[in-house]
């Protein structure tokens, strides 16, 4: 063995001379082969890999978009529908991305529920959580300026709606807002900067996935018990255990896309878009995209222009310090007898949020949104540092090897402990 | 053991799939607010998950939409080309291209002309810009059709209504602005659009099927469905065909996931 080469143990001798000057097949087997992992994963931890799909296919479908989409203001409504008609299979491209869109919240508010349901936030996965919280930050970036690009009506109007928030900053507001049209209103300038950037974004998200996987690889991932693996027996090699396991997940996510994109591809959308952009027209009801209505329900919630604006961002932005907000040492929500509670009610006032977003701002959805918004942040600022000072949590398993094999000890039964028994 | 988790398996899924169907629900619920007028359902060919376009609906749908519609309503995005999916044989739909005087341009002299249309030709617009179009229409411009059965809550069903849905006189106490007429289906009640089609016979069918007005809202909504749709049973018939595949694939892949972990339990 020459000295400075990587003592590898690869067999192949192409493999091994290629790991021998630059590991990276080593890597992938300590990384996705061997990877020790807890053995008790529920089939909630599928949704990391199926976020990571769903960006790989959002990159692939916008890759061949591009290559027909004219990003002018008099032609990419048409451009579009010039795909949906003259470009082979440009309908299913369209329709992938579109409804890729809403799978991609989906999956990814999924693994978001995931990670505050059995503490995946807390010590030492701080930073891990936190970058998950800046790749939900530029999801919704992205899938804002995405949506602006057809140029339908919704496109315009929402488009107008969410840059002029940025106007209620006291002093710049009026030069970011300027500055982000490229002009005094919404325009071809703004067009022009909006798809640069949704092409930039992707790209950008996917180097915060790489920065996220690789914080992973460093904790190691929490578990439904939310307790550290003590040894061997309470891991198993990522692969084939759970490569095999998230390929199933990965199936029934196929089929759920499928029967959007085949049998209702315009089910999520909103009917105006399919009408051009009109700056001359306002929509008799503005709305955004439902994965933003609980956030838009927040920002009607306050009747200041400026303090909406701030709990919206403030809604996104109490995430990155959850970590500190719940200081009490047990991850898993199945241990803790009133945060669960108060957990599963935030879920549900999650889903009132949305629903009040898409109806009109009068009376009772008014006062809902207001009690709504009042309990997303109490249960952050109030509920969950009171509970790490009073609440009593149940006693914790040993051992994730105990809990799972000896069917159970204190493991609640309601919240089924064992993800995949044999039957 | 086995005996208790297969029905907490069951609940978990559950759970995630009410989690999910919550979300959906959201959506329509935000269309619903749009508009209290309640649209009837019409019973289409195309309707359901296995629906197709029947032939002969749609070749009277486009013989109304070209009698009749054609006068104000652009279809700016299908070309005569695309009438070969309707049924049509490329003579027919040559013929049919031929007949309408399409603006080409400029030749060797600088100067735009008229010639016959050709197959490739776009369907000629009624108006030359929207403001003509306007001119013409007492000041209210009439859409272009091209995806209209995708751009209106309740689409082909919405389209149908609102032709059928003309009163005349309005209902009691209902004061009809001038040039304006009282439908029970559009947003507000008062559309500029004046019955299109008002009487049965209006046209005569190639096919001899009575053209009622029924009959004829029907066909025109179907029309427009597939111009706003075209690839709807390609997409059908491939989606069957996808989901029957993942459906495999899925036990398949959930059988090697058992096995694999057969032994760790």
């Amino acid at each position: 063995m020459a000295s400075g080469l990587h003592d590898s143990s690869f067999t192949n001798p192409v493999v091994r001379w290629i790991d021998q000057r630059m590991p990276v097949f080593t890597m992938l087997q300590k990384e996705y082969g061997t990877f020790p992992t807890p053995r008790n994963f529920n089939y909630f931890w599928n949704f990391g890999a199926l976020a990571m799909i769903n960006l790989v296919i959002m990159i692939a479908t916008g890759i061949f978009l591009v290559m027909n989409y004219t990003p002018h203001t008099a032609l990419a409504f048409e451009s579009v529908e010039r795909i949906m008609r003259d470009v082979n299979y440009g309908w299913l491209i369209r329709y992938v991305h579109m409804n890729g869109a809403s799978m991609f919240f989906i999956v990814v508010l999924v693994h978001v529920w995931r990670g505050m349901y059995y503490g995946s936030y807390k010590a030492p996965r701080e930073l891990l959580w936190i970058l998950g919280v800046v790749i939900f930050l530029l999801m919704m970036a992205t899938a804002f300026m995405g949506y602006v690009l057809p140029w339908g009506q919704m496109s315009f109007w929402g488009a107008t709606v969410i840059t002029n928030l940025f106007s209620a900053i006291p002093v710049v507001g009026n030069a970011i807002v300027t500055l982000l049209w490229g002009g005094f209103s919404v325009d071809n300038p703004t067009l022009n900067r909006f798809f640069s950037l949704h092409y930039l974004l992707p790209f950008v998200i996917f180097g915060v996935v790489f920065l996220h996987v690789a914080a992973l690889h460093i904790t190691g991932s929490n578990n439904p018990l939310g307790i550290e693996p003590k040894g061997p027996q309470d891991t198993l090699p990522f692969h084939p255990y759970y490569t095999v396991k998230d390929s199933v997940g990965i199936v029934v996510y196929l089929i759920v896309f499928a029967v959007l994109v085949f049998f209702a591809p315009n089910y999520l959308g909103h009917p105006d878009n399919y009408i051009p952009a009109n700056p001359l027209v306002t929509p008799a009801h503005i709305v955004p995209e439902w994965y933003f209505l609980p956030f838009y329900a927040i920002l009607r919630a306050v009747p200041n222009k400026l303090g909406g604006v701030l709990m919206m961002f403030g809604a996104i932005a109490v995430l990155f310090v959850l970590p500190w907000l719940d200081r009490s040492p047990v991850r898993s929500m199945r241990f803790r007898p009133i945060a669960k509670w108060a957990f599963l009610l935030w879920t549900v006032n999650f889903f009132v949020l949305m629903y009040c977003g898409g109806m009109p701002a009068e009376e009772p959805y008014v006062t809902i949104s207001r009690l709504a918004t009042a309990y997303y942040f109490a249960y952050f600022l109030v509920i969950l540092p009171l509970l790490a000072k009073v609440e009593r949590p149940l006693p914790l398993p040993e051992s994730i090897a105990k809990a799972v094999l000896r069917g159970g000890g204190p493991v609640p039964g309601g919240a089924a402990a064992k993800p995949m028994e044999k039957a | 053991m086995p005996v208790r988790t297969l029905p907490m398996r069951k609940l978990k899924a559950a759970a995630l799939a009410a989690a999910l169907s919550l979300g959906f629900l959201a959506a329509p619920a935000a269309q619903a607010a749009e508009g209290h007028i309640s649209i009837p359902d019409t019973r289409f060919s195309f309707d359901g998950v296995f629906g197709t376009f029947d032939r002969g609906e749609l070749q009277r749908g486009f013989q109304v939409y070209k009698e009749v519609c054609a006068a104000c309503h652009s279809l700016r995005l299908l070309s005569y080309r695309n009438l070969r999916d309707i049924g049509l044989s490329e003579a027919e739909v040559a013929a049919i291209a031929a007949s309408y005087q399409i603006q080409d341009g400029p030749n060797d002299n600088g100067e735009m002309f008229e010639r016959p249309g050709r197959a490739s030709d776009r369907f000629r617009k009624p108006f030359a810009n929207d403001a003509a179009a306007r001119a013409a229409n007492n000041g209210a411009l009439p859409p272009d059709l091209s995806v209209i059965t995708k751009a209106r809550v309740g689409g082909a069903d919405y389209i149908h209504a609102l032709l059928t849905g003309y009163q005349d006189p309005p209902p009691a106490g209902v004061t009809v602005m001038e040039g304006m007429h009282y439908n029970k289906y559009f947003p507000g009640h008062q559309i500029g659009m004046a019955p299109p089609i008002n009487s049965d016979g209006q046209l005569q069918y190639a096919d001899g099927t009575r053209a009622t007005v029924d009959q004829m809202a029907r066909d025109v909504s179907t029309f427009l469905t597939w111009a706003a749709e075209p690839e709807l049973e390609q997409r059908r018939a491939m989606g069957v065909r996808v989901i029957l595949f993942l459906v495999i694939l899925g036990g398949l892949t959930y059988a090697v996931k058992r096995k694999v972990w057969a032994d760790v339990h």
